[in-house]
């Protein structure tokens, strides 16, 4: 079985370690927060300006003032501080922040990553995703590992717009957790009930599979 | 120094085709409502307008593309406007992409009296194409330069007639930087204090920077995305 989406931000919240400073993207970079694991404490960065997110307020107790980088109304948690966009993106520029998670249309076995624009499609902009990957220190993609026509999104180079080169880490996709190295894309974990081959078949970048491949267990 | 102007209408006067203004604000949030409404009222049209975001069609600078005044959008995400789209695809509307941290800094550059930047967001890019780009300890920069806009419009939460200026939860965002960037400076705050009543410490904008302030009104302070759990 594949995983779902919020399976997939329950095995990046793994990742977390207690003092991280994390920027989550939009989409299922977002519903990592919900998994936190007990007895560790990470502080959420909004990329509009506050450090120590919280979840999303009461009814009746929305702030007009106080958004997430999805625009979304949101709270704070006590020890939180706020600032401007510029401060904001320079502890990111400065590799401040410990983690980054962010979605992906594609991503090539190098670590290049393409999630903002589509030729011919009306074009949104990147927002600021392009300074968070050419910055963070780590970065881990969540991403579907094929399109809805069944096509690898993991490539051996993308074919998209860039929005960043070289700076993907890892990838957990619904099908598998996967290193990005020097020697292409490291298969690390598979889900449940979903074979090595397989997502050797749904992998068009190069893909190493060393000894045993362990399944994601939840 | 008594910076205080009669209201949106005056402090936006000299406002004239063709120049190039700074919009503070992120999404809807902290977005010089006043001025924006001014600005409509007043037909100005040509405008370049910097500002991260584009509005949404029925506020913020999307009444200002309703009226057709903004010939170019210099941006980080303009995703939320179905007019922006029409005009964009039409050709009557240019758009300049850059990344949002990049924007930030060539407005804080701005103020900081610099000339330009070198920011690693964009390289392997489109966004690199035609720019000078650096290698600086092993790592490739571009030179991103300063903007140069004739305007800033920000919206703050206090201020005093010295122009000094504080902001409210994440409603800061661009407005410090922008507050820095202009050649003339528009401030509209929610409240407008008496001198002295700010402590200094706590100011974020110093009034040096700003050359217009004004106490708004009507603020709609409308929300884009309403998310809530339940209790």
């Amino acid at each position: 079985m594949a995983l779902t989406k919020e399976q997939i931000a329950q095995r990046i919240a793994r990742e977390l370690k207690d003092g991280y400073y994390v920027n989550l993207g939009i989409g299922i970079p977002t519903l990592v927060a919900n998994y936190i694991p007990a007895g560790i404490q990470v502080e959420l960065q909004s990329e509009n300006g506050l450090l120590g997110m919280g979840p999303f307020p009461f009814e009746g107790e929305e702030d007009p003032d106080l958004i997430n980088a999805g625009k979304q109304t949101i709270t704070t948690v006590p020890g939180s501080s706020f600032f401007d966009s510029a401060m904001s993106f320079g502890m990111i520029r400065a590799g401040k922040v410990d983690l980054t998670v962010l979605g992906a249309m594609e991503v090539s076995e190098t670590g290049d990553i393409a999630n903002w624009k589509i030729p011919g499609k009306m074009v949104k902009g990147m927002g600021g995703a392009m300074d968070l990957v050419a910055s963070a220190r780590n970065i881990i993609v969540a991403m579907m590992h094929t399109n809805p026509k069944g096509e690898s999104k993991l490539l051996p180079k993308c074919g998209l717009p860039l929005t960043g080169v070289r700076c993907v880490k890892k990838v957990v996709s619904d099908l598998a957790v996967l290193d990005i190295t020097e020697e292409g894309f490291v298969l690390l974990e598979r889900a449940p009930g979903v074979s090595v081959e397989e997502i050797q078949q749904k992998t068009a970048g190069k893909l190493l599979v060393k000894g045993d491949v362990p399944e994601m267990k939840f | 120094m008594n910076k205080v102007v009669a209201g949106p209408g005056e402090a936006i006067h000299d406002i004239r085709d063709g120049v190039t203004i700074m919009l503070g604000g992120f999404g809807l949030c902290g977005i010089p409502e006043n001025c924006i409404n001014a600005l409509v009222a007043s037909g100005v049209k040509d405008l370049t307008c910097i500002s991260n975001n584009a509005g949404v069609d029925d506020f913020g600078i999307g009444l200002m593309l309703q009226q057709k005044q903004v010939r170019k959008m210099i941006s980080s995400y303009v995703g939320e406007n179905a007019e922006f789209e029409r005009q964009l695809l039409s050709g009557e509307l240019e758009v300049e992409l850059i990344p949002q941290g990049t924007l930030a800094t060539r407005c804080l550059a701005a103020g900081y009296g610099m000339p330009a930047i070198f920011t690693p967001a964009g390289v392997g890019t489109e966004v690199a194409e035609g720019k000078e780009t650096r290698v600086f300890n092993d790592k490739a920069y571009l030179l991103e330069y300063a903007f140069d806009a004739d305007f800033a419009i920000v919206k703050a939460w206090k201020g005093d007639a010295h122009g000094n200026l504080v902001y409210r939860e994440t409603a800061r965002n661009f407005n410090p930087m922008m507050a820095m960037a202009g050649k003339i400076t528009i401030a509209e705050v929610e409240e407008l204090v008496p001198a002295g009543s700010l402590d200094p410490d706590h100011v974020h904008t110093p009034g040096i920077y700003v050359h217009r302030i004004f106490q708004g009104s009507g603020y709609e302070k409308r929300i884009e995305q309403r998310t809530t759990r339940k209790k």
